[in-house]
């Protein structure tokens, strides 16, 4: 429709959406199937026992470099969480590596010091490592154990 | 691009241990990897539509006049809503906003609009409710929205502006 209202608009919108699918089925394809290879071959009381709920600073560390890890937008996180879920990492582990994932990731970290300079990307970067601990530690203290329960019931049974 | 290359090549290389290890296993996990890839396809779609028509009219000089280094807080309130509803690729954005400080826009606005971008996904909500809950979602949302101004308010005295 907006295509006949304002062609020009129109036209670019649709290659906006182009060029942001094809961004997206570049990077979800290995996304997923790293995420299955992790579901079947790493044990649950392994990653209990890192990343679980007991894992202290430990977890947090792993939390945040696999998230920096990673490439692609946030929401290639989510079903990675998913899977983190299923294999017993605690809520306040996951939302780090979500936090991590969507602010700190290397890759994104280069660009920005490249283009934006690097006083600008490590100042972001100082802020950002303390603030999303903060942030998931909030969550974590407004959701109660109740619900945190049920979302991890409800997204495994989507797996 | 790299880093897309570095990611195909370890997930090809694990995938191959894999399958030299347990042809059974490997082939159970690239059927988890479809069903849980099929299962949320039809939403990622449907948001890359409504970005696409919705980048299509922010383009930067419309940015770029909203975002002056004169804006002030109101610019940084405008710059923040614009990073929480949009969904731009990092190696866009950064790019972008490099070039839209050249042109006049401010860097507490930017670290805002940046910040926000990456934090807050309000499209990407629905995808967000489906694996977590609303309550969870919200609250990350929407402490990443407050936090944006934060980090616009340090960047700002950071870069001396």
């Amino acid at each position: 429709m907006l295509l006949f209202i304002k062609p020009a608009t129109g036209s670019k919108a649709i290659l906006l959406t182009l060029s942001s699918f094809k961004e997206m089925i570049l990077i979800l394809p290995p996304i997923f199937v790293l995420l299955g290879l992790l579901d079947v071959w790493v044990p649950r009381e392994i990653m209990i026992r890192w990343m679980g709920p007991g894992s202290g600073l430990k977890g947090v560390f792993l939390a945040i470099f696999i998230g920096s890890a990673a490439a692609g937008p946030l929401y290639g996180a989510f079903p990675i969480a998913a899977v983190f879920m299923k294999k017993g990492v605690s809520f306040s582990n996951i939302l780090i590596f979500l936090g991590a994932w969507s602010t700190t990731k290397i890759p994104m970290f280069l660009f920005e010091m490249g283009s934006m300079g690097s006083k600008f990307a490590f100042t972001r970067l100082a802020i950002d490592i303390p603030g999303i601990i903060i942030i998931a530690w909030i969550i974590q203290k407004i959701m109660n154990q109740k619900e945190i329960d049920q979302i991890y019931e409800k997204t495994i049974g989507g797996l | 691009m790299i880093f897309n290359l570095i990611l195909y090549g370890v997930t090809i290389l694990l995938l191959l241990i894999s399958f030299s290890r347990d042809k059974v296993k490997t082939k159970k996990a690239l059927m988890k990897s479809w069903k849980s890839f099929e299962n949320i396809l039809p939403q990622f779609l449907s948001i890359l539509i409504i970005v696409g028509v919705l980048l299509a009219f922010l383009n930067p000089i419309v940015i770029s006049k909203i975002l002056g280094r004169s804006s002030g807080w109101w610019g940084v309130v405008l710059a923040t809503v614009i990073g929480a509803i949009t969904l731009i690729p990092g190696y866009i954005a950064f790019p972008t906003a490099a070039l839209l400080i050249k042109g006049g826009a401010g860097y507490m606005q930017m670290g805002a609009f940046i910040s926000s971008l990456m934090m807050v996904g309000v499209l990407t909500l629905p995808i967000e409710f489906k694996f977590f809950n609303k309550k969870a979602a919200l609250l990350r949302n929407g402490l990443g929205f407050v936090f944006s101004f934060l980090v616009a308010l340090i960047i700002s005295k950071v870069m001396g502006q």
